[in-house]
């Protein structure tokens, strides 16, 4: 509560800092919170760690079975891997703890963050971070670059430009992921594996070379919850690949596109749930 | 006895009441199976038909076996157990006169049972009637199978139970159980069948209790193993119930003697 008074009563601060100060105060205390369990921290950093290696693993038992899977090669897979792990690690720092709201529902205790001055989504999103994520997103940096550097990418301007904007844009369409499931958790209440499916199974489906989906698969996964758009077509891109029938490469341009459909979607869910919710008694 | 009977079917009455999760669970297990199909399939089709013994048809039956026993067996590593350590509830389960583990274990089967009903059969009959599979024509895999399945059930009750005994030492368990969930979901065959990893790692598995959840079961009822093999499998299945149960068992009475309970 220290930090929280400080800023509050100095003057030449501006409202801005003001009025994110609150945040500030709990996301400071929440880091220190995660240390105080020594232990659990470092098994908890030691885990990401692995489990970033073993999603890797993951796709090389697939891989070293067989030369080449959907026009991949594993060396080029490795480039698919490190873009979505890396971003749904990094959204997963900031958005993970949104998986709880099923157990705030329950126990009734989200109707504090009613009662608050501050908008719920943002105290949601503020109320933790993950700092044990960073590890994994380590695992996702060094396969990135590890495929950058052995793939043949014929770098322009206009890639290294691509290359940013789709890391941000994955990472958006990644937290907007968890967003829409929290919102889906007003009407759900006990249906985090609903959710989970499109939310994990999103992750998993976007580490995937996608030529190789069913249509169905493509319209769920390369559109309406965009998760091909988030490594696959970008590395289409880089690699100078054509890409399938319905997931063409060009695409790769249009993924603020995506990423401004899945929050529009996220925030639509997120008001009718917050409407919906009428408090869990207590 | 009859008491944890009682605990089997609380188990099962407290699964049935959430009718939209089960759905919601089925949902997640079919959308992770066309996954896997998409996956896989183009794997064994690259591989050229066949690989490791399996073909397209037994490969679907590997994915939608598996997809369908998801319900039933806690790869997450989550469970009550520990989070009533972290709050000191567990004290009021030390006095209640039945065994801690076994009154747990006996709720989480209840769990494991019901949900074979949601989510179980009704995730191999999308596998079967969408994808289609091949599936053994004689009785005697259904009912190895149905014993193995049910020994996988209590093998990963016992297990995520003892993961959970660590709550005594460490209270806050939530690093452990997602190492679990990623290592157990790994080397259980979740994601390909552990058939398909190079040897030294296939033997790593096999020195674990995770195939004996849902590698093992899934083997017997595909027909994948016959004969003696089968019989090998259900043994090996049997020696990490014993391990898990003695293991769980020496963890809850040692932490009992660590616990401490504030407040009251």
């Amino acid at each position: 509560m220290v930090e929280l008074r400080q800023p509050l009563t100095n003057p030449s601060v501006s409202r801005r800092a003001k009025r994110l100060a609150p945040y500030r105060a709990v996301l400071a205390s929440r880091m220190r919170s995660q240390r105080s369990y020594r232990s659990n921290f470092l098994i908890d950093l030691y885990s990401s760690f692995v489990i970033g290696f073993i999603e890797l693993a993951e796709v090389w038992m697939l891989f070293r079975n067989v030369t080449s899977l959907g026009g991949f090669t594993f060396s080029q897979i490795l480039l698919v891997f490190g873009f979505a792990d890396l971003c749904y690690s990094l959204a997963d720092m900031v958005m993970g703890h949104c998986d709880n709201l099923p157990t705030y529902l329950r126990a009734g205790t989200l109707d504090v963050f009613y009662l608050r001055p501050q908008p719920v989504l943002l105290q949601l999103i503020t109320s933790d971070i993950s700092l044990r994520r960073v590890a994994r997103a380590m695992v996702g940096l060094g396969a990135m670059t590890i495929g950058l550097w052995i793939n043949d990418v014929q770098w322009s301007p206009a890639h290294i430009g691509l290359l940013a904007m789709s890391l941000v844009c994955a990472t958006a369409i990644y937290a907007g992921m968890y967003v829409w499931a929290a919102g889906a958790q007003f009407f759900l209440v006990q249906g985090a594996e609903m959710t989970n499916a499109f939310v994990y199974g999103g992750r998993y489906a976007s580490t995937q070379v996608a030529s190789v989906w069913s249509r169905p698969l493509k319209v769920v996964f390369g559109f309406f919850f965009p998760m091909a758009m988030t490594a696959y077509v970008p590395s289409l891109q880089l690699l100078g690949l054509p890409g399938p029938q319905w997931l063409p490469a060009w695409l790769a341009w249009c993924t603020p596109v995506f990423a401004t459909w899945t929050w529009a979607m996220a925030l639509l869910f997120w008001r009718l749930g917050l409407r919906h919710y009428q408090g869990g008694g207590g | 006895m009859r008491i944890y009977g009682r605990l089997l079917h609380a188990g099962i009455r407290q699964q049935s009441t959430y009718r939209l999760a089960a759905l919601g669970g089925l949902i997640a297990n079919a959308t992770f199976g066309f996954l896997k199909v998409a996956m896989l399939f183009a794997t064994v089709r690259a591989a050229g038909g066949t690989l490791h013994g399996y073909d397209i048809g037994s490969m679907s039956t590997y994915i939608w076996l598996s997809q369908g026993m998801l319900g039933s067996i806690n790869l997450n590593g989550r469970t009550d157990f520990s989070d009533r350590i972290k709050t000191g509830d567990v004290a009021i389960d030390f006095i209640r006169p039945l065994n801690v583990q076994g009154a747990h274990v006996a709720t989480e089967l209840g769990r494991s049972i019901w949900a074979l009903i949601p989510r179980g059969v009704p995730s191999i009959l999308i596998g079967a009637v969408v994808v289609g599979m091949t599936v053994p024509s004689t009785p005697l895999p259904y009912l190895a199978g149905i014993c193995s399945l049910l020994l996988g059930f209590v093998i990963s009750a016992t297990a995520v139970y003892s993961l959970g005994t660590a709550g005594f030492w460490l209270i806050e368990t939530h690093g452990i159980q997602t190492l679990y969930m990623v290592v157990s979901g790994f080397l259980a065959g979740l994601f390909v069948p552990i058939y398909l990893f190079p040897h030294w790692l296939l033997a790593v598995a096999e020195v674990t209790p995770f195939p004996s959840m849902l590698m093992y079961p899934t083997n017997i009822l595909s027909g994948r193993t016959t004969g003696v093999d089968t019989v090998a499998l259900l043994a090996q299945q049997v020696f990490w119930l014993g391990v898990t149960v003695l293991v769980g068992h020496a963890l809850t009475v040692r932490g009992r003697r660590k616990l401490e309970v504030q407040g009251g």
